[in-house]
């Protein structure tokens, strides 16, 4: 809650998806509970294929921290978060302590995230509650 | 064939492992599709095609070369090979200096698996590209210390990776998206393995026309 005082900025999302349609369609159902959350899709290729984008989501991250943004990223399948991850070790150190990965279930995650985000969470807070642990124990 | 390995190696290298990966497309996508998302082949000739016009300008070392390949996969690649490639590519290139000898040889090969593993996660065992890799790690070390010259050392390394590439056709995949088949992918050669081979294999030919 503290952050967001001290910067005037939401919590931000990037969702990646091998799918473009999947990740936009994630975005669609988490913006349903939290109306000023700033999320991006960065699903499948440049080119729209099946798969992820290092591109995409690098571009995603720059602009929603470019915009003040702390940024937690959702991820579906396995290569899309070591696109996430390789994401994030391109970043430089102080930077990197503003944008986080979220190991959790894409949907259930993005809605808790969200609506943590929404309701004045800090970065660390959203990605807690965007793990959804609750959900599987 | 005693030759240090500089950046026209790793140039020939590189192009001629796009020709090779190229001509192997289909089989890629084919040992893919058996117990993957089929993208691999398609994935490895688009890469390193970018690759390959990214280089035409050039590179003045072994180092520049690698971190080219590397940024390059990871932005064009998009399946998993994209990050796993990429980042091995990165790291081999964060553990050259200067011209390669039989030792710089041996640190390319660590820093690649090294690389693959910290971003794959996986160990050997698990029909992974890691089961091509850590064999050829193993054959490098051993030729390098008994005094073989940079290409003797590749080709150890190559022979290593193929014997690998092949000893996955019995395992069971327990990581990535070839573990959801369990059992079904008993029997199936590991694309990601097969095509380390081939890039090690090009490796080594390109040591050896030098």
């Amino acid at each position: 809650m503290s952050h967001r005082k001290a910067h005037g900025a939401v919590v931000a999302l990037v969702i990646v998806s091998h799918s473009a349609n999947l990740a936009a369609g994630v975005v669609e159902l988490a913006a349903q509970m939290a109306k000023d959350v700033q999320m991006r899709a960065a699903g499948g290729t440049e080119d729209g294929r099946i798969g992820t984008s290092f591109d995409l989501v690098n571009d995603a991250v720059s602009e929603l921290r470019t915009a003040g943004h702390d940024v937690a990223i959702l991820s579906d399948l396995g290569s899309a978060t070591m696109t996430v991850e390789s994401v994030l070790d391109f970043l430089d150190a102080d930077e990197a302590v503003h944008v986080r990965f979220v190991d959790g279930p894409l949907v259930e995650g993005a809605v808790a995230a969200a609506v943590t985000a929404q309701v004045g969470g800090d970065l660390a807070e959203v990605v807690a509650a965007g793990r959804a642990r609750d959900l599987f124990t | 064939m005693s030759r240090n390995l500089n950046a026209a190696w790793a140039l020939s290298w590189i192009r001629g492992a796009q020709a090779v990966l190229a001509e192997h497309r289909m089989e890629l996508i084919d040992l893919d599709r058996a117990i993957g998302d089929g993208d691999h082949g398609e994935n490895m000739d688009r890469g390193f095609k970018a690759v390959v016009v990214k280089l035409d300008a050039g590179a003045p070392d072994v180092a520049a070369v690698l971190k080219v390949v590397a940024s390059t996969l990871m932005s064009t690649v998009g399946g998993a090979a994209g990050p796993l490639y990429g980042t091995a590519f990165m790291r081999a290139a964060k553990a050259t200096e200067g011209d390669l000898d039989a030792d710089g040889v041996v640190a390319v090969i660590a820093g690649a698996l090294e690389g693959i593993v910290a971003r794959g996660k996986a160990t050997t065992g698990e029909k992974t590209m890691v089961d091509a890799w850590t064999p050829a790690l193993a054959a490098a070390s051993a030729a390098a210390a008994a005094g073989s010259s940079p290409a003797e050392t590749l080709r150890a390394a190559a022979i290593a990776a193929q014997a690998g590439a092949e000893a996955t056709i019995p395992m069971q995949a327990t990581k990535g998206r070839a573990s959801y088949l369990g059992e079904r992918s008993i029997g199936h050669q590991d694309p990601g393995a097969t095509s380390t081979a081939y890039l090690l294999a090009t490796a080594a030919e390109a040591a050896e026309s030098m």
